[in-house]
């Protein structure tokens, strides 16, 4: 049984029960770390650029995550989800205006300049303000970052920002960068964007194109004894199987972000001596979602997208498509997320029935050959279980009169055709949820968004109320009437449904039972590693 | 030795222009394909709108179509490949790079099926109808059935899974500083694998040829002067037969070595070699046209020069060949 339903707050309880019941250390009751060895993990792919603060995206934080730290890191236990990497302690003044950082001393660059507030200042004005793709949005009134002394960042705010959503943001934003590499460059074609140059346990070492990544531990590393390993390698096995194969052989010992598909984890999990993990990725959920063009006038219609709802049986694509490896969703928010996550709102059963009434109510008949209308559906491209879906809700449309022709691009035709020329009636979509609604969930539902917006509202979707929900989540400062509006927010998606979520998933990992200290964080595939290591 | 250098200098000539109707025709396909490269970035970088406006401009997409076809020409005309907005590096670092590895793996498939293919051939030939004869040409039809991504599955499993006598995927092993003999021998045995796949397949191509011309062969006249001369069978099988039924593998050659390059697409991205064939994948689906034009133009000039050579090879063999054209 995959232990995918453990939900990160129940988790975030047990492990709360536990230490509590036996008020010990960690390390009481975990093996004593062996340091030295090499860690072969397998890459599906080779992101074109490595520089996290501009590039906030997991494919570049699996490899640059090692090399080059956040302020801040997603945890299980510790306060606000939070543990502290760059920065010790973050405090949001009461007016919204300004938050200060402490940070760490001590720490230095791969080569050797101390690493201080100047650094972390230029980072927040110059890169992740300007030209980080997150970051533009959550820094945007970012005005100046003061620094008293070397290990203090105060970021002072032109609007009043939420705190809230600063902390965050921490884990996926606030890659620091060093300044004296990058001052008076430009910063998106800077040879350190390829080869980064970073705060973290690893050192970049090497990159072969189309072979590997190579890093190296950093033995100055700020984290006494750590990091344990002393080589991480990233093998390049494009082909979905390789990874599954080179396991078994045992030529690499993880595989991270489902590179071994869902279909083959049962097999390997007989594997003697692997083991399928599917803990340390509750920060980066997916949500498969259908894409609505509401400038088709069938679609426009309320009940028409009730009837859509009622149409897809979300347990049924939890068990096929995902082979259990999900969950089914109610709204927009996912339910694993502890914070704003509400599961009081309007729900859609699997009824076929009432799907087919609906449909008749909005005066939408089946003609003589059994349809009602046609209409074009893009499943994205970018997993497996996104085409999947698109083939069962094809079926399921079929079902309540619904003829839906399945248009089945490669990436960068489907993202134009969705995103850019609006040639869609429904889309299959898989956006991320980055653990706060502003910076993620949000973009997908409010208005006034230009054309061309990748992953955004392109479906000409205008709802009035839900915009100034989201205007005035934007400039809420109390946490707590921050979290009621984006929970006013689901309710409001909810009823009106301007996409339909249908399911949450998240990846899995495949590790040789070797690889010690892993997924213990919720992010834990795109953080450190500094504390893994690798058992005899 | 003027008629060999008449040859060279026609199928040089021919070749520009074959070589520029390709380049033509692949440009304008890429960019009948929906999407740019622009596109094919933010879907695994994110982006906004001023993102993506940025980005068309620096890279040069918000030209119109013939603006940016005349640009690749001129900077062609220089011998400038361009630059990859998918690698950062300019195009002619990146193919070169990994032409190499293709070059290695499609040599040596077909130096294993022509050889073993038409050594096989022989054997098949010698007594046609025989019961060697049919296994073997059975058996060939077989494997030449068979997919080449299939075959490299099946074989991945047994030799590398469960046998675990070869390496599964990659040129070398990673990062581990051999030099020379050393480094050498690390890629021929990671080569095992996927030149058998590759090349197994079109060993068929050459048994049958070889056989079928071997059986056409043992009709002929001189044949049958040979044996009245009471020539040895494997003398004649060799020296009159065989060698009579090799000149259409020779032109098979050099036909095969585009059809190879093909091939490798699929058994480089299954065993993870850093070759050209993965390279075009992964340029269509960047939408990146100048690299894609810089592997075809490579690509293209390989084959052409191959069959240059054998042409070279033919007319060598083969005195009646290209006497016209040296006359003419």
């Amino acid at each position: 049984m995959p232990d995918f339903s453990l939900s990160r707050r129940s988790l975030l309880a047990s492990s709360a029960a536990l230490m509590a019941s036996t008020a010990l250390p960690r390390f009481a009751w975990a093996q004593t770390p062996k340091a030295g060895g090499r860690l072969v993990v397998a890459a599906d792919s080779e992101p074109r650029n490595l520089n996290p603060a501009i590039v906030a995206s997991n494919g570049v934080f699996f490899v640059s995550s090692k090399v080059i730290e956040t302020l801040a890191e997603a945890d299980y236990t510790a306060k606000d989800q939070l543990a502290p990497r760059l920065a010790t302690s973050w405090e949001g003044a009461a007016d919204g205006r300004s938050v200060t950082f402490k940070l760490r001393e001590g720490v230095t660059w791969h080569d050797g300049k101390p690493f201080t507030a100047a650094d972390v200042a230029f980072s927040a004005l110059e890169v992740w303000k300007p030209l980080q793709n997150l970051g533009r949005t959550v820094f945007k009134d970012l005005e100046a970052v003061e620094t008293p002394d070397d290990h203090t960042a105060v970021f002072k705010f032109s609007k009043p920002t939420p705190f809230q959503l600063v902390r965050n943001a921490l884990p996926a934003l606030s890659s620091v960068v060093p300044k004296h590499l990058y001052e008076g460059t430009r910063i998106e074609e800077n040879p350190a964007n390829n080869a980064p140059v970073g705060t973290g346990p690893f050192k970049f070492a090497e990159y072969k194109a189309g072979q590997y990544y190579r890093l190296e531990k950093n033995p100055a590393y700020w984290e006494k004894d750590q990091p344990y390993l002393d080589e991480i390698i990233y093998q390049v096995l494009p082909d979905r199987t390789s990874a599954a194969n080179a396991l078994e052989a045992g030529e690499i010992q993880l595989a991270a972000f489902s590179a071994v598909p869902l279909a083959d984890l049962e097999r390997i999990s007989k594997v003697p001596g692997l083991t399928v993990v599917t803990k340390g990725y509750e920060g980066l959920t997916y949500q498969l979602v259908v894409e609505i063009n509401h400038r088709r006038k069938e679609l426009a219609n309320l009940k028409v997208r009730q009837a859509i709802a009622h149409a897809i049986d979300k347990n049924f694509v939890v068990k096929t498509v995902f082979l259990g490896y999900a969950h089914a969703a109610t709204g927009p928010v996912p339910a694993n997320d502890p914070q704003f996550y509400t599961p009081d709102v309007e729900t859609y059963p699997f009824d076929v029935a009432k799907a087919n009434a609906l449909l008749d109510a909005a005066g939408y008949k089946k003609g003589a050959d059994g349809t009602r209308f046609s209409l074009r559906l893009l499943p994205a491209p970018y997993f497996n279980e996104t085409k999947q879906f698109g083939d069962y809700l094809r079926q399921a449309l079929a079902a309540v009169g619904i003829d839906a022709q399945l248009v089945n691009n490669d990436s960068a035709a489907h993202i134009k055709a969705v995103y850019t020329d609006h040639a869609f009636d429904l889309a299959v979509g898989p956006p991320v949820f980055r653990g706060d609604p502003a910076i993620s969930t949000t973009i997908l539902v409010q208005s006034g968004i230009p054309d061309g917006v990748p992953f955004s509202n392109q479906g000409g979707y205008k709802n009035a109320e839900i915009d100034a929900i989201i205007e005035k989540a934007s400039e809420e400062l109390d946490a707590e009437k921050r979290t009621e509006l984006y929970r006013e927010f689901q309710k409001k998606v909810a009823a009106d449904l301007p996409l339909i979520n249908v399911a949450e998933w998240s990846f899995t990992s495949v590790a040789s039972d070797k690889v010690r200290n892993i997924a213990n964080n919720p992010r834990w595939a795109v953080s450190n590693w500094a504390d893994t290591w690798l058992a005899e | 030795m003027t008629r060999t250098l008449r040859l060279v200098r026609r199928r040089l000539v021919g070749s520009v222009f074959v070589l520029l109707i390709v380049v033509v025709g692949s440009f304008l396909m890429l960019e009948a394909a929906p999407g740019d490269a622009v596109d094919a970035y933010v879907v695994s970088m994110g982006g906004d709108a001023g993102l993506v406006e940025a980005l068309r401009h620096s890279w040069g997409l918000d030209q119109s179509i013939w603006t940016r076809l005349a640009n690749y020409l001129w900077a062609l005309l220089h011998l400038d490949l361009g630059w990859s907005v998918t690698f950062s590096r300019p195009i002619r670092d990146v193919v070169l790079e990994r032409l190499p590895n293709t070059l290695l793996l499609m040599g040596s498939a077909t130096a294993l099926s022509f050889f073993l293919g038409s050594a096989l051939g022989i054997v098949a030939g010698a007594r046609p109808g025989s019961l060697r004869d049919r296994l073997l040409s059975t058996g060939s039809l077989a494997l030449y059935a068979v997919p080449s991504f299939w075959l490299a599955l099946v074989l991945v499993i047994v030799f590398a899974v469960d046998l675990r006598w070869l390496p599964i995927a990659g040129i070398e092993t990673i990062a581990s500083n051999k030099t020379g003999l050393a480094r050498a021998a690390d890629i021929a045995w990671h080569l095992v694998l996927p030149v058998s796949a590759l090349g197994f397949i079109y060993l068929a191509l050459y048994l049958r040829m070889m056989r079928a011309g071997m059986a056409e062969v043992w009709r002929q006249d001189f044949i049958l002067a040979a044996r009245a001369r009471g020539l040895p069978r494997r003398r004649i099988v060799l020296a009159h037969v065989a060698r009579n039924a090799l000149l259409p593998l020779v032109t098979m050659l050099g036909l095969q070595s585009a059809q190879m390059l093909g091939g490798s697409v699929v058994i480089e991205s299954v065993f993870s070699v850093p070759g050209l064939g993965r390279l075009a994948q992964e340029a269509v689906a960047g939408r990146d046209t100048p690299l894609l034009l810089g592997i075809i133009l490579v690509s293209a000039v390989t084959v052409v020069l191959i069959n240059l050579a054998v042409d070279i090879a033919y007319a060598l063999l083969d005195p009646r060949v290209g006497a016209n054209e040296a006359t003419a």
